[in-house]
């Protein structure tokens, strides 16, 4: 340890001391990941005494392991396995989780490591939500559903999955939707989209009422910037978003708005456009009441005047206006400002702020000679003469200068009012024209002339003619606008004769009735700030066309807007700027598939041209509630929240909040252990598959949830293209592992085992014989179990075939054909209604930046780089890498580096052990014994989740009327913090003994009463519950009658229980702080010092005369690296740890006790006492019977041949032929498992050989090549030495032949189809790992479990890997399992993780809901005993009686319910309860 | 009055998947009424003759083989359930009005399929005179 500290000393300047560093150590850890190993490491840690963090990048912990359906080899349910230790991690004192979290900065030194995490917003108070599922149910999104793998969809509020861990929704939010984020005015598009689609015409309504008082009007006349950016506009076209604005307003009534209160500020607009409109809107909204001034005679500025009616009816225009009105806003027309009233005026009235918004009516001038004769008239005078209803003279002949949108409404206006010829000149193409395309068209369509490329340079009148002279122009290079520009061409002039010249080339700002100190600037419009928009006179503000210059509404919209806020501000004293024009994020447009069915964008109703030409009537009539639900349906939902906030409206606990931020928070560290998991290989990235392409192709993990009772079909295998029963399903294995192609040379190490899985299981849910076949390469079953697993799949008729696949092709009815090759040659075709892609493991996600932030190194695949003598450690000291994130594991192998990496960082704060962990302190508990129950009972209505379907006020009173209830009340929440307080009241109160909560399940709230009576002074076993959600009005929705009946009884049930409710009390045993660890190999080795490290004693037993077990035989690792020096180091280490008493060629004659309390007996005859025993016997090497073994010396096994490579080299220097034999004495019938090491040794065996003499040939006899994970890479590299690898048959196994020429071995090759004969100068042997026999002696003092194969068995081979059912004692090493040296130093850091977290503790807490036994019934016939799983009760012979071990007790019960004479009880679960609640039905 | 059934539902697996049932809204006939028990291997024989007394049937379920909390109590059950299930038939107790079953944490739906089908399995039963006692 110090030696690391100096070595970290050294790379800080300064020169810090030594005793300076161990001072700052930090006993806390961070934890990146909630998977498994997160879990599991978090949990060890915080048991080892150190707080932890748990960093998971996700809302909700759990990982892979809740997707997946059934685990191997057990075939257990994988969520059943891991909810208990969900539920465990959440609720520990000492895990912090910080879910949607992620490590953003890493600073420091191992054992104090300043880290900042990036907390991204859920947009849910994961304290106040209850989990109820009623917002999902609002929610009008859907979002493919992660979870199920894109089988199903989910909503855009959601919880990840139904168990999960916080059991709270969450809110998808990419950014704000592109529609939303174009809109200048920043009209939630999205929201009133999303809604309309979900038919809530009212509340889709109440957005666009919400954002716009005009919705009615912009419907009509916006051009819409927010369908230009509608990422369906990259497919068919962009959804009528303005269409369904229109239509919501046209059709939904407006409701009045509810201010609860007017402020007395007075505040002047001038001008009531768009932005003068806006802006008394949105200061109305906040309780202010603006009074408008209008200069004109209407309200509503240029949407009044400067559009014509067949546009925009101004009776739509008025009617929203008037909304201002009802609400008390005054606008005052025909009040000019300047002339009228003045800026000195209205601030002399006591008017506060002012709004300059009086728009840009000012036409821009042609500047050609002749421009002022009569019968010219400016654009925008003219359309105002036309709306005010004024008689404008036109004549026949019309022409209109200009190529924007007033240009088009003159134009159309004239038509209207008579004139025969209308032609609209101007001075560019088409091309350039800024009006909008429908307005171009509308007016080609109604017989508009257009002349391109024409200006005019002159006016004359002669008669009552104008003679307009043009000239034609060309374009050249584009201008500063990016437009090209117009330039005369030479000889081009031509004259026109017109009876009116309409000019229409731009507008100005209005500035001329403004006072001398509002400043301008260069463009001759308001200078304001940007974000502010105050002019250069504090409280005057101006907003719109009079700031902007002319523009569309919306924008003008926008102005009003950021004024109102402006004023509402500067009324309040406030800083004008701050938190303002934040950027929100837009989200990323979907990408379009081609499957997207194609539906056309709704055309557009209008009126007949013959028609609408004769007046003003409206053009275009609007979208019908059909075509508006059509069109909504088309949107691609980019937020994917679309903020239409309905969730906010039904949720009851009042948890979400839109406007949650990022936060940042700093935490300190002693280390930081990764274990961010993995992503599956993108399968669609193999064409040749056809995944993505054919429904019926689907993924390993799409299978799982296909098969889950918990999935999108609830179980029920079917395949996606049609719902039906798939009779014929393939898997295709190592779909991206060991594929040199995709840069995944190596092995996925899990994919044999679950496609063996996936298709017993699928054969196990198919009402016919499913036809389940496995194409593969290898088999590799080389996990303890799963050989038999194999075999017993090959039992039930699942298909094997060694095969390459070349393709996979469609046929009719989504019909699959795999065209693939045998290993002779031969090329085959075979149809499945299914196929399931076996895809491997690759880094996770984000893995590069997780990477890069934490500066450590990645290995060629970028997964996390690791040693294999130095498994998960990091590059970098004080980091570990756990899991999956260092290349491809299962399960167990995770958890045991996840126990092991645990140990492995609180080596390094040993020193800060139990430094900043909590625990609770409660109030002394009120004695009750012997007292009258006074039963106090809580129902919840759980919002509207109960309350909405059981009667819960009948349920009340009913519950009144039973024995011994002295108090009962109804609860919005009875969970809520503030009911816990009130409960905590009123047990005070009304003296209650017992307390009864009817409302969800106990196994998610019963911990929470249960702190509550303990915090109250009640003993936490006075409490019980009935669950009337999840039992009765979530499963009885339509029958509110029969689920009050029901609740009733639950209730009375739950009564009748608590009235025989005892307290109970929980004793502690001492426990002795020091271990036993029983074998000298590596992991016993590995295993002793990792505890001493922890600062406990160890006892270490070896019964040899040296330790090193098998190691000491061994010359090098799977990998090929040379151990030796490795492991004289270790042997060094342990003798000279101070804490570890070594015992060397010693015998264990006896154990006795238990948990924290165990003695030992050496053969010696000395005793030891101990608080936990770990067992890391090891294992030994099989003597093969056969292959002339024993009796031939060239015959050796591969440990003995390692012994003859290393020590006497020049042996292979003379030998042409090397012949290795694999599986010698494995995986057969007398050891039917993997020895899970040969095959490595076999390929490291060969490059050893070859490298000594490449001139040998060297033969590798194999079954299935098992060179699982990175050591795929060294088959690879032996083949291409030349290393030749012939399979063989079990039933045809090779022969070693001893001819007068020598060795020979012959074998049946299947790729040659021929028997070869190989002259051998060399034989080696893979001779099995078999279990040392004095296991079992062990195994009956300890009363642990072994299996047929005489190796250990743990207490869950998924996620108890190194523990026993019996407490106190574990397991590591060979005695578990065979398994290569790496994994067994992993798995004997593990197994003392394990047991640190036993020895940390000063006392065992014993009791609780344990078994009791009446000794004055019991008569000690040893039923219990035989029963008990956790071998907890003994026959006292003495007294005769069985006695329970409270220590080791874990509650199940089997014993009470086994006992002939009904001796023995289970405290919580007591027969007498049980029956009570019996008795109270009917 | 509608046949009661009493279902003892062991906390680990069964009792979770009911509540998996729940939050599924997976939907079942309201007969049941379940006690919770720590492990199906609880179930002491004498607690389903009292049931009896008390309702019309009953369900029993546990972990699936080799999923335990307790490694072995759901074994203890299925072999006490088995001993149990041939006395109630030799005193005439009709197969079907006492049933044992496996179910998951993650079997919602079969929980309800259960459910569903032990309610109607029994309804199916002439009426059952609890033992002689009251309705």
């Amino acid at each position: 340890m110090d030696e690391n500290i100096e070595k970290y000393l050294n790379v800080v300047p300064g020169g810090e001391t030594v005793n300076n560093y161990k001072a700052r150590i930090c006993g806390s850890v961070a934890v990146v990941g909630g998977g498994i190993a997160g879990i599991q490491s978090a949990l060890d840690l915080a048991e080892m005494g150190y707080k932890v963090y748990l960093v998971e990048k996700s809302p909700a912990i759990g990982g892979t392991m809740p997707a997946l359906d059934k685990t191997f080899p057990t075939n257990d349910c994988s969520m059943c396995i891991l909810s208990p230790k969900l539920v465990e991690c959440g609720r520990h004192l000492n895990i912090e989780i910080l879910t949607n979290s992620q490590i953003v900065e890493l600073d420091g030194l191992p054992g104090n490591f300043k880290i900042k995490v990036k907390k991204e917003p859920r947009y849910i108070d994961i304290d106040k939500c209850t989990g109820c599922g009623e917002c999902a149910k609002a929610c009008p999104v859907e979002i493919t559903n992660d979870f199920e793998k894109g089988l199903s969809n989910a909503k855009a509020i959601f919880k990840p999955y139904a168990q999960s861990f916080p059991n709270a929704y969450a809110i998808c939010k990419e950014g704000i939707a592109p529609c939303k984020a174009e809109c200048p005015a920043g009209v939630n598009a999205q929201g009133y989209v999303a809604l309309t689609r979900a038919k809530k015409f009212k509340e889709a309504a109440q957005i666009v009422f919400e954002d716009l008082l005009l919705p009615g009007t912009l419907g009509r006349i916006c051009p819409h910037p927010c369908e230009n950016e509608c990422s369906r506009a990259q497919a068919e076209g962009a959804v009528s978003i303005a269409s369904i604005k229109r239509f919501l307003a046209d059709s939904q009534p407006r409701p009045r708005l509810d201010i609860k209160e007017f402020k007395d500020d007075k505040i002047a607009i001038i001008g009531s456009g768009p932005a003068g409109l806006t802006c008394a809107f949105e200061l109305l909204k906040k309780g202010y009441k603006a009074t408008i001034y209008e200069a004109l005679p209407v309200a509503g500025g240029m949407l009044a005047v400067g559009i014509p009616d067949y546009r925009l009816p101004r009776k739509i225009l008025d009617k929203e206006i008037s909304y201002l009105t009802l609400h008390g806003v005054e606008i005052k027309l025909n009040t000019e400002f300047g002339k009228d009233i003045t800026l000195e005026e209205l601030k002399k009235e006591g008017y506060k702020a002012i709004f300059l918004a009086t728009g840009a009516h000012k036409n821009r001038m042609l500047g050609i000679p002749g421009e002022n004769l009569p019968g010219i008239l400016a654009g925008v005078d003219f359309l105002r003469q036309v709306n005010l209803g004024e008689k404008v003279d036109l004549g026949e002949a019309v022409a209109v200068i200009g190529g924007g949108d007033v240009a088009m409404d003159a134009a159309r206006s004239a038509l209207r009012l008579g004139a025969k010829n209308v032609t609209i000149y101007y001075r560019r193409s088409r091309e350039e024209m800024p009006a909008r395309i429908e307005e171009i068209e509308a007016a080609q369509a109604e017989g508009i002339r257009f002349k391109f490329l024409a200006s005019p340079t002159k006016v004359d009148k002669s008669d009552d003619k104008l003679r307009m002279e043009c000239v034609e122009m060309e374009l050249a290079e584009p201008d500063e606008t990016g437009r090209r520009k117009p330039v005369p061409k030479k000889d081009s002039k031509f004259v026109e004769e017109i009876d009116t010249i309409i000019t229409a080339i731009g507008q100005q700002p209005t500035i001329d009735c403004l006072p001398a100190d509002i400043e301008l600037n260069e463009y001759q419009s308001v200078d304001c700030d940007a974000t502010t928009l105050q002019t250069s006179v504090p409280g005057v503000f101006a907003g719109g066309e009079v700031r902007t210059g002319p523009g569309i509404a919306v924008e003008a919209v926008r102005e009003g807007k950021e004024a109102a806020e402006s004023i509402v501000r500067y009324l309040e004293g406030k800083d004008l700027k701050a938190n303002r024009n934040k950027k929100q994020k837009v989200a990323e447009k979907p990408v379009i598939n081609s499957e997207m069915p194609d539906v056309k964008r709704v055309s557009k109703k209008e009126l007949p041209v013959e028609e609408r030409i004769k007046d003003f009537s409206e053009v275009e009539l609007g979208i019908t509630e059909e075509e508006a639900v059509r069109e909504a349906e088309r949107c691609l939902n980019c937020g994917p929240c679309s903020e239409c906030r309905q969730c906010e409206v039904v949720c009851e606990a009042d948890c979400i909040d839109h406007f949650q931020e990022e936060e940042i928070l700093e935490i300190t560290a002693g280390a930081v252990l990764l274990a961010p998991g993995f992503k599956e290989f993108p399968a669609e990235k193999l064409e040749s598959y056809g995944f993505g392409k054919y429904p019926n192709v689907v993924t390993s993990s799409q299978f799982e949830r296909i098969l889950s009772a918990s999935g999108p079909f609830g179980g029920h295998l079917v395949r996606p293209s049609d719902n039906k029963e798939p009779q014929k399903i393939a898997w295709i294995q190592c779909v991206g592992s060991r594929n040199l192609q995709e840069g995944r040379d190596y092995c996925s190490n899990v994919c044999c085992m679950y496609a063996i899985k996936e298709a017993v299981i699928a054969k196990e849910h198919s009402t016919q014989t499913l036809d389940a076949t496995i194409f593969y390469m290898d088999m590799r079953c080389h996990g303890k179990d799963f050989e038999k697993y194999y075999e017993r799949a090959k039992g039930q008729g699942v298909n094997f075939i060694r095969s390459r696949i070349f393709n996979v092709e469609e046929g009719e009815n989504n019909t699959l054909y795999i065209r693939y090759a045998l290993e002779d040659g031969s090329i085959k075709t075979e149809q499945f209604d299914m196929v399931v892609l076996s895809v491997g493991l690759t880094p996770p996600e984000g893995a590069e930046d997780l990477i890069d932030t934490l500066q450590i190194e990645a290995n060629k695949y970028g997964f996390a780089k690791t040693e294999s003598l130095v498994p998960i450690e990091t590059s970098r000291d004080g980091i570990y890498a756990v899991g999956a994130f260092s290349g491809p594991k299962d399960i167990p192998e995770t958890v045991t580096e996840a126990s092991a990496a645990a140990i492995q960082a609180a080596g390094l704060l040993t020193d800060a052990k139990n430094t900043l962990i909590e625990s609770k302190t409660y109030p002394p508990e009120r004695d009750v014994v012997g007292q009258k129950p006074r039963i106090g009972v809580f129902i919840c209505h759980c919002g509207i989740n109960i309350g909405s379907v059981v009667n819960v006020k009948e349920v009340c009173e009913y519950v009144k009327t039973l024995d011994n209830v002295v108090y009962v009340e109804d609860n919005m929440y009875t969970c809520s913090q503030d009911t816990q307080i009130r409960i905590k009241e009123i047990i005070e109160e009304q003296g209650l003994n017992r307390v009864v909560v009817a409302s969800c399940s106990p196994r998610t709230h019963e911990p929470l009463f249960k702190e509550t009576l303990k915090e109250a002074g009640l003993n936490e076993f006075l409490f019980e519950m009935a669950n009337i959600r999840d039992q009765c009005s979530w499963v009885h929705m339509n029958e509110p009658k029969a689920a009050t009946e029901k609740a009733k009884d639950l209730v009375k049930m739950a009564v009748a229980k608590a009235r025989f409710l005892q307290p109970i009390k929980t004793t502690t045993v001492p426990m002795t702080q020091k271990a036993l660890v029983i074998g000298g190999g590596v992991s016993g080795m590995t295993a002793a010092l990792s505890i001493a490290s922890q600062g406990y004693p160890v006892y270490l037993i070896e019964k040899e005369k040296a330790l090193g077990g098998m190691a000491n035989r061994m010359a090098f690792n799977h990998q090929g690296e040379p151990i030796k020096k490795f492991v004289e180091n270790l042997k060094e280490e342990v003798m000279e740890d101070p804490l570890i008493e070594v015992h060397l060629n010693e015998e264990i004659t006896d154990i006795k006790g238990f948990i924290g309390n165990f003695q030992t007996t050496l053969e010696s005859g000395k005793t030891l006492e101990h608080g936990v025993v770990l067992i890391a016997t090891g294992a030994k090497e099989f003597k093969p019977q056969e292959y002339l073994y024993g009796s031939n010396e060239k015959v050796k096994t591969y440990l003995e041949l390692e012994e003859t490579i290393s020590n006497q080299p020049a042996t292979l220097k003379g030998c042409n032929n090397l012949v290795l034999i694999n599986c010698v004495g494995s995986r057969n019938e007398e050891h039917p498992y993997c020895s899970k090491v040969c095959c490595n040794q076999s390929v490291q065996l060969a490059l050893k050989a070859k490298e000594i003499n490449p001139g040998l040939n060297v033969y590798v006899l194999y079954r299935d090549m098992r060179t699982y994970g990175y050591a795929e890479e060294f088959y690879l590299e032996a083949r291409r030495k030349g290393v030749i690898f012939i399979r063989y048959d079990l039933h045809q196994k090779p022969e070693v032949i001893q001819t007068g020429e020598g060795l020979q071995v012959k074998v049946k090759d299947h790729v040659l189809d021929d028997t070869l004969v190989i002259k051998s100068d060399l034989v080696g042997l893979a001779a099995a790992t078999v279990a040392n026999r004095e296991n079992e002696k062990l195994a009956k003092f300890l009363k642990v479990p072994i299996n047929e194969d005489g190796f250990f068995l743990e207490a869950h081979m998924k996620l108890r890997p190194v523990d026993f059912s019996t407490d106190g004692v574990f397991l590591c090493g060979l005695a578990h399992s065979p398994k290569p040296l790496a994994e067994a130093i992993v798995q004997g850091k593990a197994a003392a993780a394990r047991a640190c977290t036993v020895l940390n503790k000063e006392e065992i807490i014993a009791g609780g809901l344990t078994a009791e036994v009446d000794t004055s019934i019991c008569s000690g016939c040893g039923t219990c005993e035989s029963i008990c799983p956790a071998k907890a009760i003994e026959i006292d012979n003495r007294e005769k009686v069985a006695k329970v071990n409270e220590a080791l007790c874990k509650g199940c019960g089997a014993c009470a319910a086994s006992c002939r004479s009904h001796a023995i009880d289970v405290k919580g679960f007591e027969s007498s309860q049980i029956v009570a609640m019996l008795e109270e039905i009917g | 009055m509608d046949r009661k059934i009493i279902a003892f539902l062991c906390n680990w697996c069964s009792y979770a998947g009911a509540d998996l049932a729940g939050v599924s809204r997976f939907q079942y006939p309201a007969n049941l009424r379940i006690v919770r028990v720590p492990c199906s291997g609880r179930v002491d024989p004498l607690f389903i003759f009292t049931a009896l007394k008390n309702a019309d049937g009953v369900l029993v379920a546990g972990c699936h083989p080799g999923d335990c909390h307790y490694t072995s109590g759901n074994l203890v059950a299925r072999r006490k359930f088995a001993l149990t299930k041939s006395l109630l038939e030799f005193i005439g107790i009709e197969d079907g009005r006492v049933q044992f079953d496996w179910i998951s944490a993650a079997e919602g739906n079969r929980f309800a399929e259960t459910a569903t089908k032990v309610v109607e399995d029994v309804e199916k039963l002439e009426e059952w005179d609890r033992w002689g006692g009251e309705k």
